[in-house]
């Protein structure tokens, strides 16, 4: 795991890596103070840029501190070590140039549809018409035109989903933080919202990290694919590209032969690291007290 | 329907209760009947008692009294109240508060759309209990030691031997406690429309 560690320099993709990276993390280390006063180091020396207009999957096995990278990138969560650089700026505090799609319900559930939408664009100043306006438009883009009323509750999986995304993307931010999003939700409205996820995306580029445990889901979306190694102190095994066509369909795409090339040459790097998670299985945090 | 048949059954323990009570004090099958009116009253008296008194204008002052010592029986709900409070702030999911920090709120924004709404639920939850404390507490202050109020009139009636006083004066309080519960249920519906009730379906 040692001579893993070391990631590979990555030179970005093509045309835009003449571009500031929106996204450069420089050998970030993260270790948490545990409550029974041990310590875990959930990443160690992380090197990853991400350009603009780039799609960058990163997966993992469980636990491995694929979301732990992202919350640093996002400014919620302070690295120990390293730093990261947001269009070539160190980042403090929040990262006010992103936006972030949680895992769990992030909704307020006290707001209607319309009302979380809006509500994105209160601390942006917008007059409240233009704001009701603009919501009711991203929430008719991610078809839920119906549904303005519909207090979170009311709304399926997928629709809190949708929901969010309007939320997010209506702030315009330039850099696209998600953290398993469609976790929770099932086979199909996944590939609904992978596509849908896919369509907005690919109207104006934004740089996108999106962290997944579901190897399948990360090619079919993305420009690159991240493979990060078991925790703890995880760092990044491997870095591929995929040099697959777009505009894609995700359900499409999987049925082709270079999409499952690409998925044996990345699973056989990402196999060895779930089965070393396994292996560590339920002692990692006594394992991970030494580092840093 | 189901609802129907829940309140006729609800109606139905009060009648029988108001039966039995009737039977037992109107007819000697389990004592003397004065004696028994002398300690339990008649349903009937009770009740005229109680109706007399709300369209009299005087316990209106006495019921008016009460709220100089609310103040009272605040301070006895004023902990459970601040507590439930308290955990609505610190309950507030981190996922939601990330997620409203991301979106570029400040403090004020915060509280506004994140903190204020989720303390209010709590708050409601632990009002209902403590409005009905708050009001006994206040009777039970009267009781003890005032010149007016709810609970001066029941210790009035009690310490001429008035039963039917003393239960009618009880009678009222709880109308006023389920007045005032359903006030607060009212403002309840009103600002935590958002929270998931019973699903209800309608019947085409």
């Amino acid at each position: 795991m040692e001579l893993q560690d070391r990631p590979q320099a990555h030179a970005g993709t093509g045309a835009v890596s003449s571009d500031d990276p929106a996204v450069a993390l420089g050998g970030i280390d993260i270790t948490f103070h545990l409550a029974d006063g041990g310590r875990y180091q959930a990443v160690k020396g992380i090197d990853l840029k991400v350009h603009p207009g780039e799609f960058v999957s990163i997966v993992g096995p469980t636990s491995c501190g694929k979301s732990t990278l992202l919350n640093a990138a996002a400014g919620l969560l302070a690295p120990s070590a390293g730093t990261v650089g947001i269009f070539d700026k160190p980042l403090s505090g929040l990262n006010r140039r992103a936006g972030y799609l949680f895992q769990q319900d992030a909704l307020m559930p006290w707001k209607t549809a319309l009302e979380n939408v809006k509500v994105a664009l209160e601390p942006m100043g917008v007059p409240e018409r233009e704001a009701d306006q603009r919501a009711r438009e991203w929430l008719g883009r991610v078809g839920l035109r119906t549904f303005v009323d519909r207090y979170p509750h009311m709304l399926s999986g997928g629709q809190r989903k949708r929901v969010s995304l309007a939320q997010m993307l209506i702030r315009n931010p330039e850099i696209l933080l998600m953290d398993e999003p469609f976790g929770p939700l099932d086979a199909q409205t996944r590939q609904i919202m992978g596509n849908l996820l896919l369509d907005l995306w690919s109207r104006d580029r934004k740089a996108l990290m999106f962290v997944t445990h579901d190897l399948e889901e990360a090619i079919a979306l993305s420009d690159r694919v991240v493979v990060m190694s078991a925790g703890p102190a995880a760092g990044i095994v491997a870095d591929y590209k995929v040099d697959l066509p777009r505009p894609r369909d995700i359900a499409d795409i999987r049925l082709e032969k270079a999409f499952h090339e690409i998925h044996r040459d990345i699973w056989a790097s990402l196999r060895v690291e779930v089965q070393k998670a396994y292996a560590i299985g339920e002692g990692r945090e006594l394992v991970g007290g030494d580092a840093s | 329907m189901k609802r129907m048949k829940l309140l006729s059954l609800q109606i139905l323990v009060m009648l029988v209760f108001l039966a039995i009570w009737h039977v037992v004090t109107t007819t000697s099958l389990f004592g003397d009947v004065k004696t028994m009116q002398f300690f339990f009253s008649t349903p009937s008296a009770v009740l005229t008692r109680t109706f007399k008194q709300l369209t009299s204008g005087d316990i209106y002052y006495h019921l008016g009294i009460i709220w100089s010592k609310v103040a009272l029986g605040f301070t006895l709900v004023f902990f459970i109240v601040f507590f439930n409070v308290y955990q609505g702030v610190r309950e507030v999911s981190p996922t939601i508060l990330s997620n409203a920090r991301m979106l570029g709120m400040n403090e004020r924004q915060l509280f506004k759309h994140v903190y204020w709404p989720s303390a209010l639920t709590w708050m409601f939850s632990s009002l209902h209990t403590s409005v009905g404390f708050a009001l006994v507490g206040a009777v039970v202050g009267e009781y003890l030691g005032s010149s007016a109020g709810l609970g001066y009139k029941i210790h009035e009636a009690e310490s001429v031997f008035d039963v039917t006083g003393v239960f009618a004066g009880m009678l009222i309080l709880a109308i006023f406690v389920i007045a005032i519960d359903s006030l607060v249920t009212v403002v309840e519906k009103r600002l935590l429309v958002w929270r998931p009730g019973q699903s209800s379906t309608t019947a085409t």
